[in-house]
């Protein structure tokens, strides 16, 4: 009998080209990303030397000079962000996991899908009038804030989706236990999960570390090192953002720089995220 | 002529302990037997573990159990069994009080555990959960700890602290659920390392390692092979002689080996509690001879 | 592994070899009332018989409640089928004896009319069945128990010896006939023991090797 049928040959091609084309497509997602990751190193790499890490900006029209402050006053909005983000979108991603009604858990969802397709600027908005205004004065807080509120619906989603994912054998073996609820939650539930809700954060983390918008008028910028929270804290994005749209070559120069610092700066949180997700005991998480 | 040799007068036509409206206790009969079942036991059962009264429960709308009435010996394996859907389930998770963790649940009637009310107003369910414990269907060892973390979970999240204490808590669950020899060189080993028969055994320690009165078991070889799904039954015969137990069970044959008193729930009714050895014999209702010999169900 | 069933099956043993010692001592009290002419012993083997119809209903109701509540396969199975066959083919051994003491206390009425011979050759043919039935039992020798069932015929053809001299006795001299009678009842009840104790060796041999021998004599 003849096993090789006329159409195989046909069916061969066809499969070979599907193969081909979604090969393709991969190429063109990764491609932007490679591209702008490779025109960055060439543009900025240059200027990463050590008094670009360690030196504040020179005042305009002197050459060199560095971003010492922005990189630093970065970090500090990102521990300033989560520890408001943090404690709220965990708590509030346990809540819709562990307690509350349908009704109500739909409306909370609900309001945190909306609220994370807010623009950024929005976020700027309400943190200038809820800690701008009150204080008369731009503040480290302020921009913290933006950015911490911004970190909450992202958090509370990933969140409840880990924990979601943790079988609900778990939870009724403690129960069975004679363990009270919080405890469960706590020490087995979000134990299971803690590689997830990690994971969430940091994601979170990155997401907000090159926002820009919400602070321009909140941190506000500063050419100087911060020593008071309540002042306004130098950024990144804000750094880059005003030396680029400066007339200075050397600024435009820094400014690349400093973009490469940020997409460095995700980068290892995102590297740190992968490394997380292997572990001896592996739990309920991606 | 030796003194071994129990009575062998056949009995009159046994009645049967409690149907759906009978009422009357079924270990009276003890009281006139006087001889014990098995030669290993030396004093027949006297104790109630659990006494329920009238117990219904729904799911929302949906009804599970219609009015249970019967009495769980202390000290003795009790065996469910029935059709799947006949409530058997759901039954067992109102005596540790599992059920009302479910939205929209609801119960009513009278649960005593040793004469003691456990829907009670001012009763901590988390205590009766203590004093209750329960094994499930598909093991579940807790995934971030370790086969020791795991055992004495209960007794950690509950207080207990001193090492000696737990390390000795911990041997005698792992000795009473014949686990310790296998495990005794690796207990640092995640709990999710070992087999699914030891893995159950492991959840069989852990919630004897909190010393409750009571194990409910809901089917919990039915997800293990034939050798480990003996070890366990073999491990119930031996619990039995400290603990009561009351098993969940789809597989009658199982009920008939490990049980000493079975009760034949169907459609959330109770249709036959006795003996095991009398419904496995010569069963009362017509239904449950039909269900135990298979010709439906 | 050692399962508590384990226990039982013990448990089941022990009651079946006890039962069968009373058979065999019911057996040789009988004997004993006949040939030392004792009554007080013919009408203790009569009292001891209810003994085994105790055990052997407690040996049946234990059977029935292993075959339903362990599911027993293989040698379990066997053992505890042929348990149950044995304690029935015992019993009535001991019914038999029973008979041989009732015979026993007619005889001891009248005068004995002849030596006896050839009863106690053919009583000791038949307890040696038992006997070494047991012994293949205890001792897992089917082979034993295959060469017990040969001895039925032995025991068959001094019956029929005895039957034929009785019957010549009796006809010579009417007055023998009751006395004639009674023996050649007691000769037929040990024929009957005789094949009791054949079918217990049959059910060991299936006990052990899983082979069914009955009925392979004609």
């Amino acid at each position: 009998m003849n096993t090789i049928s006329p159409y195989h040959t046909w069916r061969k091609v066809k499969n070979h080209s599907m193969s081909v084309l979604s090969f393709a497509c991969a190429i063109t997602v990764i491609a932007p990303l490679a591209l702008v990751l490779f025109y960055l190193i060439k543009a900025g790499a240059s200027s990463l030397d050590w008094h670009f890490f360690t030196q504040l900006p020179k005042p305009v029209g002197e050459l060199g000079g560095g971003m010492a402050n922005a990189i630093v006053g970065t970090l500090m909005l990102l521990a300033l962000a989560s520890f408001i983000g943090v404690p709220v979108g965990v708590l509030g991603g346990v809540y819709l996991s562990e307690y509350g009604s349908e009704r109500v858990n739909w409306w909370i969802r609900f309001g945190a899908d909306v609220l994370n397709g807010v623009p950024s600027i929005v976020w700027g908005i309400v943190a200038y009038a809820l800690v701008v205004v009150p204080m008369k004065g731009f503040s480290a807080y302020a921009g913290g804030v933006a950015l911490g509120f911004m970190m909450i619906p992202l958090i509370i989603r990933t969140t409840e989706e880990v924990l979601l994912l943790v079988p609900n054998g778990y939870r009724e073996g403690a129960l069975a236990l004679g363990i009270p609820r919080w405890k469960i939650i706590l020490r087995i539930v979000m134990k299971t999960a803690l590689k997830g809700i990690v994971t969430g954060v940091l994601l979170a983390v990155a997401r907000i570390a090159g926002e820009t918008a919400p602070l321009l008028f909140t941190a506000f910028g500063n050419r100087f090192w911060t020593h008071h929270l309540k002042d306004p804290i130098a950024a990144l994005p804000l750094q880059i953002f005003s030396y680029a749209i400066s007339p200075y070559d050397d600024w435009h120069r820094q400014a690349w720089a400093g973009a490469l610092v940020l997409i460095l700066i995700i980068f290892l949180i995102n590297i740190g995220v992968r490394a997380l997700t292997r572990g001896k005991f592996s739990g309920a998480t991606r | 002529m030796s003194a071994n040799i129990t009575t062998a007068q056949p009995k009159k036509e046994d009645k049967p302990l409690t149907t759906e409206n009978n009422q009357r206790s079924p270990l009276a009969h003890l009281a006139s037997a006087g001889r014990a079942e098995t030669p290993s036991r030396s004093t027949p059962v006297s104790e109630v573990a659990f006494e329920v009264n009238n117990l219904s429960c729904w799911f929302g709308q949906q009804q599970a159990v219609y009015g249970l009435n019967l009495q769980i010996p202390a000290k003795a394996v009790t065996a469910i069994i029935g059709p799947s859907g006949c409530g058997k389930s759901t039954f067992l998770r109102c005596l540790n009080r599992m059920h009302e963790l479910v939205r929209g649940s609801r119960l009513n009637g009278r649960i005593r555990l040793f004469g003691e009310d456990v829907y009670g107003p001012r009763v901590d369910a988390t205590l009766v959960r203590r004093r209750v414990g329960m094994v499930f269907q598909k093991s579940n060892p807790f995934p971030t700890m370790s086969i020791r973390e795991n055992v004495t979970v209960g007794l950690r999240l509950n207080g207990v602290r001193q090492r000696p204490v737990l390390e000795e808590r911990m041997e005698r669950a792992l000795h009473m659920a014949a686990l310790w020899d296998e495990v005794k060189d690796h207990l640092d080993l995640p709990g999710t390392s070992l087999s699914g028969g030891q893995q159950q055994r492991l959840c069989i320690a852990r919630a004897l390692a909190v010393q409750p009165e009571v194990l409910l078991m809901d089917e919990p070889a039915s997800a293990l092979d034939p050798i480990a799904t003996m070890k366990i039954e073999e491990l119930i015969q031996e619990l039995k002689k400290d603990y009561t137990i009351v098993i969940v069970t789809h597989n009658m044959q199982q009920a008939a080996r490990c049980s000493d008193y079975t009760a034949f729930l169907y459609l959330g009714r109770l249709i036959e509690y006795d003996k095991t050895v009398k419904i496995f014999t010569n069963p009362s209702n017509k239904q449950t001879e039909d269900y135990v010999t298979g010709r439906f169900g | 592994m050692e399962r508590h069933f384990d226990q039982e099956l013990a448990d089941l043993k022990e009651h079946l070899l006890r039962m069968a010692g009373f058979a065999e001592q019911s057996v040789a009290q009988a004997l004993k009332a006949l040939v030392q002419r004792d009554h007080s012993l013919a009408t203790k083997v009569d009292a001891d018989d209810s003994l085994l119809d105790k055990l052997e209903i407690e040996i049946d109701d234990r059977c029935i409640k292993l075959l339903a509540l362990r599911q027993p396969i293989a040698t379990d199975l066997r053992f505890i089928t042929m348990a149950m066959k044995i304690s029935s083919e015992l019993e009535r051994i001991g019914d038999q004896a029973v008979n041989i003491a009732h015979r026993a206390e007619e005889l001891n009425k009248e005068p004995l009319l002849k030596p006896l011979v050839d009863i106690p050759r053919m009583a000791d043919h038949a307890q040696g069945m038992i006997h070494d039935g047991l012994d293949a039992f205890v001792y897992a020798k089917p082979d034993l128990a295959r060469e017990v069932v040969k001895r039925d015929e032995k025991v068959d053809l001094l019956n029929r010896q005895l039957h034929r001299e009785l019957t010549s006795f009796m006809i010579e001299d009417p007055h023998t006939i009751t006395r004639c009678l009674n023996l050649m009842s007691v000769a037929h009840n040990l024929e009957r023991i005789a094949d009791h104790a054949t079918n217990i060796a049959e059910d060991i041999v299936y006990l052990y090797e899983g082979r069914d021998i009955r009925h392979q004599n004609g």
